[in-house]
């Protein structure tokens, strides 16, 4: 904790109240009819992506998941054009050809959303092996779940990784819910670090509701890979507020399980806990956080509600760079 | 200067020459190199057919072998290529798509579309396809007709030694990711081959055999057997047009159509299987867009819709031949 600058620790909780009132807002504007599609929420693994993003830069290239909004906007993704691209409209950051599933930014190293499960982490490997063959200390990051945990193709990425010595970090976000499908059930080993050592990487567990826990983890794993001591892997344990994905009844869940988790563990309250205890940050500092960020969010909204849809000109273009 | 090499040497070379000029071209795949790790000699096949043999002494750690997972290293060269690299990735055979497809039809071929333009995925992927070598079920379709039918992914069928080498450098300095098939019974086929890289454009069919009777559009391989029933029947006075595509994406409909309304008679031979193949497609292509022009019912040759036979007779019998070829020719005359 002492290693963070004020205004590190200011960044690390706007990002995280940025993540919150994103989701807990694109979750009112789905309830109201207001959004298309498939929508999965972040809310409540904050400290994951925010405390691992923090270490990165734009050259290095994160891959995520069909919950991806905390991961784009960890990543330094512009706020505007991630609501306008869940709203379908053509300022969004894929001209609203992606929508919540598929949003990236190349130029702030978010290699995409992704909508299969267990799509990412051979990517990375190949993020991974162009820093590699370059020389640069860049990195690569894949998140997944719980349930992309056991995808062949994770498997596969983490022992290439291993193989060719890539600076790659595998960061699985365990949720406890594949779907419906409880974590505890699904995944054969007890725990993601033995996992790990089966494929010859060092693998650690962490607090997903403790940013400070997610973000000393990460640095050591991202330093490791900087310099060149090949792969990680990170398990983050965490909770989702929400259900799989927008209008998901949650009945497999346990009762007032949420609300618990809310009341003793939410990594907003954790942290505002810690600094203000630790005399790092003010309440006053944070509550003015709170009101900026409500701001923006609510000014997303009204933009993205605003924006026009796509001509459908663009239905064809976009395809190849050359055809 | 042009010299006779053959097709398997027109890959090899195209890659050497490629990864000479350009530092960002990088070569994966399943023994590719050969011999990683053991105790015997590197480069110790080159491939399973021995077509990247020579490779790794020119061009050393630019040329790896992975471990089998095709998932994980086909999926790597995917994101080495959104990341400024040109990776061609060794698949091996096409019939080992099935255990890495998503990599290849839901990452590569639509991040630029999903991503709304902003990004670009490079990569190539070679592998070898086509019946004849007697190997059976799963290693020797065609399958060509299934990246067809993905936007986002270009096909590149090229069916001599020159085509491979033209075609292979055009892949490698093309934007977008290419499936690059290579068929494994015209590896030993010469032909002559300039020394200097040179590149063919994607979408422009090669006319074959030029004629006025028949259209006769054949893919890879079958371009051969085409070439040689028009050569026959030129004897009797029948002259044919044989269009190569040399890409079923992007396909070259201009030739294929110009052709078709000069002749009115259509037969496609394609190796594969004949349902949602490029037969079928070349067919809807005629029936949509030539209608008027034809004269006779449109035939086909394809496999039959069986899985690829092991035994000698049987695939013998499985693969469209000459007769096949020469008879639907003869039919659309009648």
């Amino acid at each position: 904790m002492s290693e963070l600058s004020k205004n590190q620790l200011l960044d690390a909780y706007r990002m995280m109240r940025t993540i919150r009132d994103f989701e807990v807002r694109v979750h009112d504007e789905f309830a109201k009819g207001g959004i298309p599609g498939f929508v999965h929420l972040y809310a409540g693994e904050e400290a994951s992506a925010t405390g691992i993003c923090m270490h990165l830069n734009d050259e290095d290239r994160i891959a995520s998941t069909h919950r991806g909004h905390g991961h784009c906007i960890a990543k330094g993704v512009d706020v505007m054009g991630m609501m306008a691209e869940i709203y379908g409209k053509e300022t969004g950051t894929c001209k609203g050809k992606g929508g919540s599933m598929h949003i990236a930014d190349l130029d702030r190293g978010m290699l995409g959303a992704n909508g299969i499960v267990g799509g990412g982490p051979p990517l990375i490997c190949g993020v991974g092996l162009a820093h590699k063959m370059r020389g640069t200390d860049g990195v690569g990051i894949a998140f997944f779940g719980d349930g992309a945990s056991n995808q062949g193709t994770t498997l596969e990425a983490m022992n290439l990784a291993t193989v060719w010595n890539l600076p790659c970090i595998f960061v699985v976000e365990n949720n406890g819910y594949a779907e419906t499908t409880s974590s505890e059930w699904s995944v054969s080993c007890d725990s993601y670090a033995d996992r790990a050592a089966g494929f010859g990487m060092p693998g650690t567990t962490c607090d997903g509701h403790d940013f400070f826990a997610v973000y000393e983890t990460a640095g050591e794993a991202i330093k490791r890979a900087r310099s060149g001591g090949g792969p990680s892997f990170i398990e983050v344990k965490l909770n989702r507020y929400y259900g799989h994905f927008e209008g998901d009844s949650q009945t497999y869940r346990g009762d007032n399980e949420v609300e618990k988790i809310k009341a003793e563990k939410d990594c907003l309250m954790l942290f505002r806990k810690r600094v203000t205890e630790a005399n790092l940050l003010d309440a006053s500092e944070m509550d003015a956080i709170d009101k900026e960020v409500a701001e923006l969010i609510d000014e997303s909204v009204k933009k993205a509600e605003a924006a026009a849809e796509p001509s459908v000109d663009t239905l064809l273009t976009d395809v190849y760079v050359s055809y | 200067m042009a010299r006779k090499i053959t097709y398997q040497q027109a890959v090899n070379e195209a890659l050497d020459q490629e990864m000479a000029r350009d530092p960002s071209v990088i070569v994966m795949g399943e023994d590719v190199v050969g011999g990683q790790g053991s105790p015997g000699e590197m480069d110790a096949w080159g491939g399973v057919l021995g077509v990247t043999k020579g490779l790794y002494a020119k061009h050393g750690d630019r040329i790896m072998d992975t471990p089998i997972t095709e998932s994980g290293y086909i999926g790597a060269a995917v994101g080495a290529a959104t990341c400024g690299m040109r990776p061609v990735a060794e698949l091996m055979f096409i019939d080992f798509m099935g255990v890495c497809l998503d990599q290849i039809f839901n990452q590569a071929g639509k991040f630029k579309y999903m991503f709304g333009g902003k990004a670009e995925t490079p990569v190539v992927i070679r592998a070898m396809y086509g019946a004849g070598f007697r190997a059976a079920a799963q290693h020797s379709q065609c399958l060509y007709s299934v990246f067809t039918h993905f936007p986002g992914i270009k096909v590149v069928l090229p069916s001599t030694p020159y085509d491979v080498k033209g075609l292979l450098i055009q892949s490698i300095r093309d934007n977008d990711p290419v499936m690059f098939l290579e068929h494994k019974m015209l590896y030993t086929l010469e032909g002559e081959v300039p020394e200097e890289p040179y590149t063919i454009p994607f979408g422009e069919a090669n006319l074959v055999r030029e004629g006025g009777d028949v259209t006769i559009v054949g893919f890879g391989r079958m371009v051969h057997l085409a070439a040689e029933v028009a050569d026959k029947l030129a004897k009797e006075g029948i002259s044919c047009d044989v269009i190569d595509p040399r890409t079923t994406s992007p396909l070259d409909e201009e030739t294929i159509l110009e052709s078709i309304e000069n002749t009115g008679r259509l037969v496609v031979v394609d190796e594969s299987n004949p349902r949602c193949s490029m037969a079928s497609d070349i067919a809807e292509l005629a029936a949509t867009k030539a209608f008027s022009s034809l004269k006779a019912a449109i035939q086909t040759v394809t496999a039959p819709h069986v899985p690829t036979p092991f035994a000698a007779s049987l695939e013998d019998a499985y693969i469209p031949s000459v007769d096949q070829i020469e008879a639907a020719v003869r039919k659309v005359l009648k």
